[in-house]
């Protein structure tokens, strides 16, 4: 490594051999490039499909009432399930320990809702306060509807920020604007902000004035709760199962469901839908370490192929320095340790050209199910250590061939 | 200098086996300017490439300075290669991408022969057959008969004790093939051991000895007058 007239003649190979040695290092680096930018990808699609999923709380529990398909206790079946008041706040206090946060909610219907002239086409529902945490809405301004808005019904409402853009793209803030529902004005004290545009587009108000001024007498249409955050992933599906039976079993009884008549008294948990999504993560990233081997494949054939035709180009070159008097070992070290030598700086030129461009591009990416292409370092450095190994032994065997042969093969080779 | 007994050496190509060499047997003396004659494919580079370790018999003996050669080592034979011989082949096995003077100093560097000395003995030797101005060319830049004289400066450098060439003016116009000759006949002056081997008679006659080869044996091997290149040129 460290024979100084060595490198002098690997040099003067590399130096007289521009051409060749470009070519290789192009190969190699550009090899080295197109992997890490698809590993990046890869990871940046894990990313963003990660994101998809971390919409609401994870730990969030949905009861949405159904229709009976079942004949129960001399009750015919195609009954519509009613949720009122009482059955929220009786669970609530029946799973209190079990329960972080729960809301209620009301879809408010055939109302009208303008701002000024302009007649909006926007849902309204009437919520809790709770509610804000349960769909993991976060506050772009103002705040959400708090307990006293519930306890006095009061006449405020809380918009989405894809509603502020479409809407009140005049004013500075909607804040302190009034929309009217009905022609009841009901002031606006904030923004919220979700995953989706579509759960943008809702105008929250306090359940309590949603029944009150609009009909609604003790009637909810569903509840939803969280349950507080448990470290062991197992153990909070656990949970949320175990709450999910309970609470299906407390109103299937309380509105006479078959036990068995799912459809009629739904309750979803997002974490056992986590479960299934941390399943899909899981064969997501199967496939890209799968699409990862097959390019990092892809790459030690391309860099093999590059060093046996590099040697094998060598081959009469092999067999005059042989005639020469070069021994065995002295031609096997000289081009390994030239191919070594460009395989190495290509490589990590194509390395630090790729994580650069990652770097600099990815933050910017903004593509549904793509979410900041990265590379981990380690990952992309062993790569290229893979690389080079693959490109050393490629380069080994047709060099060794050639050293091995007697001298007049290596001579003869056209 | 060299001593052949009873040298065998067959080529097999799939089922058939050629027997080019068929037991041959001759000695060269130190000093000696030897021609092998034959027409073509009676096994002259066959015998040649194993004189010179570029090949392996199949039977035989072989010394060389006093030295058995017999299952060397490939390491051992580059040994042997590089302080006893010096080849000039008919297609001249220049390193296209290494200048002319590169090109001569290569077997200094397997001699171990430090850079700057390497570089002023090429040079003694470029000078010597005439083409110092052309040290910094490469090879695609020199006419056959340049690249000839670098190829001969070449198999100098190393100082072997003996030079072998298989048809060294094969590639070459008569004027130039006599010059290579004359050039090859002051390097015999000097005292080196010499084989060339040759199909032309011209260039055969121009050695002091003429070994005749035919299927496989030695058919005539016979002390001449030399005749003087130079006189040609
Ligand atoms: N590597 C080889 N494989 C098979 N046959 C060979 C090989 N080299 C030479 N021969 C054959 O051996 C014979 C002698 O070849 P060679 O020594 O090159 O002849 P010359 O140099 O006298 O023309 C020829 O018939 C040739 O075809
Ligand atoms: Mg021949």
């Amino acid at each position: 490594m460290f024979d100084l007239e060595r490198w002098q003649e690997i040099f003067d190979t590399i130096r007289k051999n521009k051409l060749r040695t470009f070519l290789t290092g192009l190969s190699v680096a550009s090899g080295i490039f197109i992997l890490v930018i698809l590993l990046g990808f890869g990871q940046g699609m894990r990313n963003g499909i990660e994101q998809e999923f971390k919409q609401d709380a994870s730990t969030s529990v949905w009861v949405w009432p159904g229709v009976t398909s079942k004949e129960y206790k001399g009750l015919n079946p195609g009954r519509r399930i009613q949720l009122v008041n009482e059955n929220f706040d009786r669970s609530s206090a029946m799973f209190k320990n079990t329960i972080e946060r729960g809301s209620s909610r009301i879809f408010v219907r055939g109302v009208s809702v303008n701002y000024g002239k302009e007649a909006l086409i926007y849902g309204v529902q009437g919520v809790a306060s709770d509610f804000q945490f349960i769909e993991n809405a976060s506050m772009l301004e103002g705040r959400f509807i708090n307990y006293q808005d519930e306890v006095s019904a009061g006449k405020v409402a809380v918009i989405g920020n894809k509603i502020k853009t479409d809407v009140f793209n005049k004013v500075d803030s909607p804040i302190g604007e009034f929309v009217e529902i009905s022609g009841i004005p009901f002031k606006i004290i904030g923004v919220y902000k979700e995953m989706e545009d579509r759960e943008e587009e809702r105008i929250y108000i306090p359940i309590t004035t949603a029944q009150k001024a609009f009909n609604g007498g003790n009637r909810i249409n569903n509840m939803s709760f969280t349950l507080p955050p448990v470290e062991n992933f197992d153990e909070a599906v656990a949970q949320a199962i175990n709450f999910k039976d309970d609470m299906r079993e407390y109103l299937q009884q309380i509105h006479t469901v078959a036990p068995d008549d799912t459809g009629a008294m739904e309750v979803w948990s997002a974490m056992e839908e986590a479960k299934r999504y941390y399943g899909l993560t899981n064969n997501i990233k199967l496939f890209f370490w799968f699409v990862g081997i097959c390019t990092i494949i892809a790459g030690v054939v391309g860099v093999s192929n590059i060093m046996m035709i590099v040697v094998k180009e060598r081959t009469r070159e092999i067999g005059i320095r042989k005639a020469l008097g070069a021994k065995p070992w002295s031609i096997i070290a000289m081009i390994l340790h030239e191919s070594i030598f460009v395989t190495a700086i290509s490589g990590f030129t194509g390395l630090i050209f790729s994580m650069a461009l990652l770097e600099l591009v990815g933050p910017n990416i903004e593509v549904d199910y793509v979410l900041n292409p990265s590379v981990n370092f380690k990952v992309a450095f062993s790569t290229v250590l893979v690389l080079i190994l693959a490109g050393t032994l490629a380069g080994f065997v047709p060099a060794w061939r050639a050293a091995k042969v007697q001298v007049i093969e290596s001579l003869r080779d056209e | 200098m060299i001593e052949i007994k009873d040298l065998h050496k067959s080529y097999k190509m799939g089922s058939n086996s050629l027997h080019v060499l068929k037991g041959i047997n001759f000695k060269v003396e130190e000093g000696e300017l030897v021609a092998i004659m034959g027409s073509s494919g009676s096994g002259k580079s066959t015998l040649l490439n194993i004189l010179g370790m570029l090949d392996g018999a199949d039977s035989g003996e072989y010394t060389l300075d006093n030295v058995p050669i017999k299952n060397l080592s490939e390491t051992k034979a580059a040994q042997y290669r590089n302080k006893f011989l010096g080849f000039i082949f008919q297609s001249f096995n220049l390193i296209n991408y290494k200048s002319a003077l590169e090109n001569v100093a290569l077997p200094l560097y397997y001699q171990k022969v430090p850079r700057k000395e390497r570089q002023e003995k090429a040079m003694k030797y470029l000078d010597r057959v005439g083409l110092k101005p052309w040290a910094a060319h490469l090879p695609s830049e020199l006419s056959g008969g340049q690249k000839q004289r670098v190829a001969i400066a070449r198999a100098m450098a190393a100082e072997p004790k003996v030079l072998l060439a298989d048809e060294p003016t094969g590639a070459l116009d008569s004027k130039t093939s006599y010059e290579v000759m004359d050039l090859i006949q002051k390097i015999n002056d000097d005292g080196n051991t010499i084989l060339v081997v040759t199909h032309e008679e011209d260039i055969a006659h121009m050695c002091k000895r003429i070994v005749h080869l035919k299927d496989g044996v030695i058919v005539e091997d016979k002390k001449i007058e030399q005749v003087r290149a130079e006189q040609y040129v």
